[in-house]
């Protein structure tokens, strides 16, 4: 007894501390297996995720890196968030809004955010996504670009997000994927 | 269920009421707290998520540096158009291509980029074009297949042309 109690009180507190509580994600999202090894980085990371409708969520890891890019929209679209607004803004992992209704999300319950996110605008005449990639690298120009898309995805939209980076200079990406075994 | 077992130390012996108080076992029954821990490690062994993604490094070729444009010979360039529902079509060079169809599969195009790459000297080139009904899935699987083929197999992605589309419809 005393044996199984000794085992059973290591497992748990290698668990607890093994444990990392992520953020729900707000996008829905399967992502495709591939047989890349390359880790996704945890640190300086821009997280542009699509879901299967097309719909894009934008996501900044870090959250100091999150209040700083707050500042940058305030100041670009003459919006002002309050203290309590931002610090909202550092706890969400992502976003798929115009930033015009990034404020009533801030403002909204959790129940109610799932259907305010409808995407960010990506289309030529008022591509958001472009600016607020364009900002994020302002406020963290080690920061790199991650796209996080569904499988059953259509191409045309993936196309669409990377021809936005490639207006902004940026050519060197990253697709999240899932491990698959290789085939020998 | 939760009691101080008191009744084990030398019951038997009896007598001497008062000094049986005194060395009574300081036995506890363990069952809830180990039901407890148990519970928990379960709960933890479930939430927890080991697996970090992976991820797959996709460069694109600078589109404001014309100076940087490379040449390839058309002989070892091989063009990759993805389909709609999981189809492709490849064909190699560009004046006279013989379109070809294949698929994901184990002797699909990947068989086809080994080959071709087999019989050059320099490195293959691999134009992957995504049609309008291919999915995100498709490309990531022919990034897959270029990485993991044999020799040496560089690639590039670009958008597919209306003479690409015809020539899949006269196939």
């Amino acid at each position: 007894m005393t044996a199984m109690c000794d085992m059973a009180f290591l497992l748990l507190t290698f668990f607890m501390l093994a444990t990392k509580f992520k953020a729900p994600e707000v996008a829905d999202v399967t992502i495709p297996a591939s047989f890349s090894k390359n880790k996704l980085p945890e640190s300086d990371l821009i997280v542009l995720s699509v879901e299967k409708s097309g719909a894009v969520f934008f996501g900044m890891e870090g959250e100091v890196d999150r209040g700083k890019l707050l500042d940058q929209i305030a100041s670009r679209y003459k919006i002002s968030y309050t203290s309590a607004e931002k610090k909202e803004f550092t706890r969400i992992p992502e976003f798929g809004t115009a930033i015009s209704d990034l404020k009533p999300l801030l403002r909204a319950t959790k129940s109610d955010r799932g259907r305010m996110q409808k995407g960010i605008p990506v289309d030529s005449t008022n591509n958001e996504l472009k600016e607020l990639v364009k900002l994020a690298k302002w406020t963290n120009p080690k920061a790199e670009i991650a796209i996080k898309a569904d499988l059953d995805l259509d191409y045309p939209v993936v196309e669409t997000i990377i021809l936005t980076l490639q207006e902004l200079d940026i050519n060197k990406f990253k697709f999240v994927t899932s491990l698959q075994a290789k085939p020998e | 269920m939760a009691e101080l077992n008191t009744d084990s130390g030398g019951g038997r012996r009896g007598g001497k009421g008062r000094k049986r108080n005194n060395s009574a076992s300081t036995k506890i029954d363990m069952t809830p707290m180990v039901d407890l821990a148990f519970l928990l490690i379960t709960f933890f062994m479930l939430t927890t998520s080991f697996s970090q993604p992976q991820t797959m490094e996709v460069n694109m070729p600078d589109k404001t540096d014309d100076d940087r444009k490379m040449e390839i010979k058309e002989s070892r360039t091989m063009t990759v158009i993805l389909g709609e529902e999981d189809k492709v079509y490849w064909y190699m060079g560009y004046q006279h291509p013989e379109v070809q169809e294949t698929d994901f599969a184990e002797q699909g195009i990947r068989r086809a980029v080994e080959q071709k790459s087999a019989i050059l000297k320099e490195d293959l080139v691999v134009i992957i074009k995504p049609g309008k009904k291919s999915k995100y899935r498709n490309l990531v699987d022919m990034l897959d297949e270029i990485h993991i083929a044999k020799g040496n197999v560089r690639y590039s992605i670009s958008s597919v042309s209306d003479r690409d589309l015809e020539l899949i419809r006269n196939k």
